[in-house]
């Protein structure tokens, strides 16, 4: 019976040594990309490829959740608000918690899933076929070449992402809410504009989403990088990837939020 | 041997951890030869092939590669040096998301200044040396496995190296591509006068077209000798490594307890 | 993929994101009306501030010419004392009125200023003399409930 308490505690020890391992070395990983960012911002045709994947292939998913998540927004504040008689304050509903809290984060996280994932795979996949072998011994360093492309479109891409969600959310409570149940226009947008502070809201919602995009893509490349280059190894790269990207996202979320607006009782 | 040496490989140690994989090799290879280097799979060859190309680096001893101690080079010496290098990985290693033509331009760009028409002529050059120009357009998952072989092969030969180092470059290959790969490794060394270095287990193929063989087997080389030497050594670890013959100084059993001990034979009786 | 279509694509993305980001300044954030980097503060003392938080509207006849940037209590005179932080462009007399107002029956608090007669201006680091607290139901209640009695016992 002790034995087994003992090495309990053992395999504890020696998980938090693991991890805590592992941070070190994707720390490093991530100087060393940001060290190596060289080629790539001057060679800009290899970051605006990556633009491509990234960003442009993210836009449909973005552009769609943020709609219907601003639909709903719209029609729960509606149902709410109106028991106080204040339905005209709904526009400021759906845009604040769009601009500060929903925009950034649900977008980041459909940006883990639908890019996040892909550069992972890709990167994963690159190493189990060599080519990233093949690329050092062609005394290419695939960090600069592979790697650091891919964190700056990833880095490039999130804000705007995150920014076309909110405009498409705020979009989709004005279509719930003025256009279907008949809201107000007027009060619509200006109850918003007056309860929305571009320093506050969208100026730390845009610094939360650029937060975001770092973590998001230093994750899925280092992953990437660090798969096992075996077909499990790279699948489960790819779900860690995920999973490490949404945990972080939440609570770099909780952070930041707290950070900024700290002076707002 | 010649006077021109491009390789001396000097009582090379590796090992991953306590576990050693190359135990005192000794090699000295020169220009326009074909060397093999043939052993069982797992004997460490392809770390042989690392450490020339300076992926990793040696627990004692070095390898010296025109001129140059591999090991003792910085980064920037050392991605000089592979400039000079090409490799042949298994299963080609081409980049995937870029065309055959791109992928035989790929180091001419990211290395050289040369105008695109220039590189134009000179991925033409090389992807007709291994008879693919005719495929210059299509994507590597468009070639067959020897094609996509042979587009490497192209690839490796972008920047006319000194040194060519093949990994396996027969594995998977029907008949008729296999032969094709082996001559035009023999060409191509011969025509363009650099070295090749050729890690295969494939003995028959390669022991027609390569000037040299090494057999390694457990880090130390068991054997060496130009091909005719080596098909009438009576040595029983080539012997039975040419022959193909299942059991010999190469076992077939993994090493294990005894075989009743497993099965638990002895116990019911202890 | 050919490079031109990929480089379309891409300047596209990036026009949408920009244009995104300058709709959630201007249309939603209402970045135009209230610019931070041009503007006087102005004070004022009340007597109880409800519950305006920082960050409030400073309105004038409704429109939005300002933010209260802090609230602070006052050991001298027990009082609150508010720091409003209004557009410059928005220039408001030195008699003006404010008070604490709720927007519908349970929406926000924010500052309502009502100009006055004075031919001097407000500048920067002025005081607003004439303040008007914020109603508190509890007050409010007490003294319906108060007048009410006060009636009954008149009857």
């Amino acid at each position: 019976m002790p034995n087994r308490i003992v090495s309990s505690i053992q395999n504890i020890g020696h998980r938090v040594i693991e991890s805590v391992w592992r941070l070190g070395v994707a720390s490093r990983f991530f100087i060393l990309v940001l060290l190596k960012s060289g080629t790539s911002l001057r060679r800009f045709n290899l970051v605006i490829r990556e633009l491509y994947f990234t960003g442009v292939l993210s836009l449909i998913i973005i552009v769609v959740s943020g709609l219907f998540v601003g639909m709903v927004l719209g029609l729960q504040g509606y149902e709410t608000l109106q028991k106080y008689g204040s339905e005209s304050a709904v526009g400021t509903l759906v845009a604040l918690s769009l601009v500060r809290e929903l925009g950034p984060v649900v977008a980041a996280l459909l940006f883990a899933s639908r890019a996040g994932s892909a550069i992972t795979a890709e990167i994963g996949l690159m190493k189990a076929t060599e080519q990233l072998a093949a690329m050092g011994m062609m005394a290419v360093d695939p960090i600069a070449r592979v790697v650091a492309p891919r964190f700056w479109a990833g880095v490039i891409s999130m804000p705007f992402l995150a920014a076309i969600f909110s405009v498409m959310g705020v979009f989709g409570g004005y279509l719930v809410t003025v256009v279907f149940i008949g809201v107000d226009e007027g009060s619509y947008w200006s109850q918003m504009q007056s309860a929305v502070d571009f320093r506050f809201d969208i100026l730390n919602g845009f610094i939360k989403s650029c937060f975001f995009g770092v973590a998001v893509t230093a994750i899925a490349v280092f992953e990437g990088y660090d798969a096992p280059p075996t077909a499990e190894g790279v699948s489960g790269a790819t779900t860690r990837t995920v999973v490490t990207s949404s945990l972080v996202i939440l609570g770099l979320d909780f952070i930041l939020t707290a950070f900024m607006f700290r002076g707002v009782s | 041997m010649t006077a021109e040496t491009l390789i001396e490989v000097n009582d090379l140690n590796f090992s991953y951890g306590t576990r050693a994989i190359l135990k005192g090799i000794n090699m000295s290879m020169s220009r326009g030869q074909v060397v093999a280097i043939m052993g069982g799979s797992g004997s460490g060859k392809t770390t042989l092939l690392k450490l020339i190309g300076g992926t990793i680096q040696p627990t004692s001893g070095y390898v010296k590669f025109a001129g140059e101690v591999v090991h003792e080079l910085n980064r920037d010496a050392l991605f000089k040096l592979r400039r000079k290098m090409g490799m042949l990985f298994q299963f080609g290693a081409l980049f995937t998301d870029l065309s055959v033509f791109d992928n035989v331009a790929f180091q001419m760009r990211e290395h050289t200044n040369l105008p695109e028409s220039m590189i134009r002529d000179l991925v033409l050059m090389k992807l007709h040396a291994v008879g693919l120009r005719g495929a210059h357009h299509l994507m590597p998952n468009e070639l067959s496995g020897g094609m996509a072989r042979r587009v490497a092969l192209a690839r490796s030969i972008a920047l006319d190296p000194m040194l060519i180092m093949y990994d396996e470059p027969f594995t998977g290959l029907d008949p008729i591509s296999l032969s094709v790969i082996g001559n035009l490794i023999r060409r191509l060394t011969d025509a363009l006068g650099m070295t090749s270095i050729v890690v295969t287990h494939d003995v028959q193929e390669s022991l027609k077209i390569v000037d040299y063989v090494y057999f390694i087997a457990d880090g130390v080389i068991a054997a060496e000798g130009t091909p005719k030497e080596v098909r009438e050594s009576a040595a029983p670890f080539v012997h039975q490594f040419v022959h193909g013959e299942e059991d010999g100084p190469v076992p077939f059993h993994y090493p294990a307890q005894t075989y009743k001990k497993d099965l638990n034979l002895e116990d019911t009786f202890a | 993929m050919q490079r031109t279509t990929m480089d379309l694509w891409v300047g596209l993305f990036v026009i949408i994101g920009i244009v995104a980001l300058m709709v959630l300044s201007l249309k939603v954030g209402n970045l135009n009306v209230y610019n931070p980097s041009q503007s006087y503060v102005i004070t004022g003392n009340f007597e109880n501030i409800g519950g305006l938080k920082v960050r409030a509207p400073v309105k004038g006849a409704g429109v939005v010419v300002g933010r209260v940037t802090d609230i602070q209590f006052s050991t001298q005179t027990y009082d609150a004392v508010v720091k409003m932080s209004l557009d410059s462009r928005f220039t408001f007399p030195k008699d003006t009125f404010a008070s604490i107002l709720t927007s519908g029956l349970l929406g926000e608090q924010y500052i309502g200023l009502a100009a006055g007669g004075d031919d001097v201006m407000l500048k920067d680091g002025d005081k607003v003399m004439k303040t008007n607290s914020a109603m508190v139901l509890e007050e409010l209640i007490g003294r319906f409930l108060f007048d009410k009695a006060a009636k009954d016992d008149s009857l």
